[in-house]
């Protein structure tokens, strides 16, 4: 057992601190209040590797690891967890054109994806259809060479300006065997988008309902047999859990990073606020529980990349504490910057508002702690 | 197009501490940097790589440790690297390391052409400016030094013009290829590597040569032994005695001390006037 990075992993955590820092710090404020979904900076960073991480090399991607992942995700997310969280979807969704396309399909669609010349977004939440998602009812119907698809997905991050849909639906019978993947993209006839939702945070990237109107889409999109999908679904989202994780540790660590400037500045009874030990208990409590679900996530994450049974049961684990961790973390960080916390002139409250919806997507943590106490319960 | 830049591993200034008796730079635990100045024509020559097509080949001399260097220069999109490094090596000064690697680039230019040397303007440990252009005249070069801006380069008629910072001014050269170049800071920033580049430059392959692979036939103008300068003695100059301008402030403005701060320094400075415009240009 080694807890050390290794010389690379340092290097690619300094690349996207840097990159955050640099890039995306002094404007994540605004794509937050004016809702700017930031392409530019999106594609800044697609040319650096990071729009397909662990896709393959041989189609633009970095062939690099979910561990190695894990690390740049949550730098990113230390200044703005919305932006990276969007990123985290993408490559989520390339991801699993990466792993389930058929060789033509890989060489169409990924390129693009790791360039982000086109954005991608995962189509499987409907409106009657969150935690119980193999309930899924937008149907797709073969017809010769064709599927012909109809029904709503809900909650779509990147919906209505990303290029690319991989969409879960129902080929088959009711449950999760009957469902299958496929690869929509936006100029289709028959996608139509809702209205743009108002959210309380994640401001800087679109979520809108995404509807299919017999939309056709060539059996050649369909990711995997047909049946496979809710599979290929799930699969995507043992590393888009780690993801989400790790940009809840990141959104953490930037807001006791602020914190802890604040406490050394703050100045009330005649001495910084720092040097209380009220303060300091609360502080030592946020960094000894921010650094073990870390190391969870990092487990987590390592038992994925070596391909372990065990990985969906630690990937929900791990989704579930840092997830809540990093809200508590956050909420602890806002505290102690008393009024100021709550001032949008101060990165707190936006963190917070970001990331409090990670304990609710890609799988809530009750539906977490289904996947984990099942697992245990059957041994 | 081949290009080669000079690079080379120092310590980082910004985290040297001076010893406080013997006035020496204490290079124990500090860690090592790419001096700043050859980032700068990195990113240049990696520029006209991808303008042009060809490739960059990263070169140092130093201990087996400036491999790392040299990795960080191929994460950042450099396509060769090679480590001079040698016992024989050690010791040189600026004659003895523009032999060492004015040999190593006929040796490299003789397996693929070289068109253009990039080095830094100078380091920031030796401060010499003086290796550039001692591989330009080794190597009979055309040599633009000071140079802020490439303007144009036409492989064709083999043909480069750049801008070069000059007193009171910008120069505009043209000179043919092959050529040697170093460059000022702040022409340009060096790009970020890419996750697949910082992967790649972990694997690849460093070429390390010794002095005998290197080409190298006269040993004695290597090293120490190549090496005429003698250091005799480090110092901290002593702060001048100059006398500070003193502007009565008792019951007067801020538009007005600062007016009689401004003539105050015009007076005491007579030559001022004339050189703010100069000033204004170069900057």
């Amino acid at each position: 057992m080694d807890f050390q990075l290794t010389e690379e992993q340092v290097q690619f955590q300094d690349m996207a601190r840097d990159f955050a820092t640099h890039e995306m710090a002094p404007h994540a404020g605004d794509w937050d209040e004016k809702k700017i979904f930031p392409e530019d900076t999106l594609r800044a960073a697609a040319a650096l590797g990071l729009a397909g991480i662990y896709v393959g090399d041989d189609v633009g991607g970095s062939g690099l690891t979910r561990l190695d992942a894990a690390l740049i995700f949550e730098e990113l997310a230390a200044v703005c967890p919305s932006t990276a969280a969007y990123l985290s979807i993408h490559n989520m969704a390339s991801w699993m054109i990466d792993r389930f396309g058929s060789q033509d399909t890989r060489q169409k669609f990924l390129p693009n994806l790791c360039s982000m010349e086109h954005f991608a977004s995962y189509c499987l939440t409907e409106p009657g259809a969150g935690s119980d998602a193999a309930s899924l009812r937008t149907r797709a119907e073969r017809d010769g060479d064709h599927y012909v698809l109809n029904g709503q997905k809900a909650f779509i991050s990147g919906g209505g300006r990303s290029d690319i849909y991989v969409v879960m639906a129902r080929t088959g019978a009711d449950g999760p065997k009957g469902i299958s993947t496929f690869v929509v993209e936006k100029d289709r006839e028959g996608l139509s988008f809702g209205k743009q939702e108002v959210k309380m945070g994640w401001n800087s990237q679109p979520t809108c309902a995404v509807m299919f109107d017999t939309l056709r889409v060539p059996v050649a999109n369909r990711l995997g047999a047909e049946g496979e999908g809710f599979k290929i679904a799930m699969m995507g989202l043992d590393g888009g859990r780690l993801n989400i994780g790790a940009c809840s540790l990141g959104g953490a660590r930037g807001a006791m990073d602020a914190a802890l400037t604040h406490v050394r500045e703050r100045k009330q009874f005649g001495k910084a606020i720092a040097e209380f030990q009220a303060t300091q208990f609360k502080l030592a409590d946020m960094a000894t529980e921010l650094e073990s679900a870390r190391l969870l996530l990092h487990k987590a994450a390592s038992l994925l990349d070596a391909k372990d049974p065990r990985a969906t049961q630690f990937c929900a684990m791990a989704k579930r504490l840092a997830t809540d961790v990093g809200f508590q973390v956050c909420d602890e960080a806002l505290q102690l910057h008393g009024g100021y916390g709550y001032i949008r002139e101060y990165p707190v409250e936006r963190i917070l508002r970001d990331l409090r919806v990670h304990r609710i997507l890609e799988g809530s943590n009750e539906i977490m702690r289904v996947i984990v106490g099942r697992r245990i319960v059957s041994g | 197009m081949h290009i080669v830049v000079c690079i080379k591993q120092v310590p980082d200034s910004a985290q040297i501490r001076v010893h406080p008796v013997t006035n020496t730079i204490m290079r124990q635990g500090v860690p090592t940097i790419i001096n700043p100045y050859d980032l700068v024509v990195l990113e240049e020559a990696l520029r006209l790589r991808d303008q042009f097509g060809g490739k960059v080949t990263v070169l140092t001399m130093g201990p087996p440790m400036a491999d790392e260097s040299l990795r960080k220069a191929l994460a950042c999109g450099a396509d060769a690297a090679v480590l001079l490094t040698d016992r024989f090596f050690a010791g040189s000064d600026t004659l003895a390391t523009s032999f060492a690697l004015s040999t190593a680039i006929k040796k490299i230019d003789a397996e693929e052409p070289v068109d253009i040397v990039f080095a830094g303007k100078q380091t920031i440990d030796g401060d010499t400016a003086q290796v550039g252009p001692g591989i330009a005249k080794r190597m009979g070069l055309n040599q633009l030094t000071y140079v802020s801006a490439i303007r144009s380069l036409d492989l064709g008629s083999r043909s480069i013009v750049v801008e070069r910072r000059a007193e009171g001014g910008t120069q505009v050269l043209t000179t043919g290829l092959p050529c040697l170049i170093t460059m000022l800071e702040g022409s340009n920033v060096l790009r970020r590597g890419s996750l697949p580049d910082m992967f790649r430059a972990a694997r690849a392959e460093v070429t390390t040569w010794n002095a005998e692979q290197a080409g190298v036939e006269d040993i004695t103008q290597c090293g120490l032994r190549g090496s005429p300068t003698v250091v005799k003695k480090v110092f901290a100059p002593k702060p001048r005695n100059e006398k500070a301008v003193l502007v009565e402030t008792e019951g007067k403005s801020d538009a007005e001390i600062a007016r009689a701060a401004i003539d105050a320094l015009f007076t005491a400075n007579p030559k001022l006037e004339a050189e703010i415009p100069e000033l204004v240009l170069a900057s």
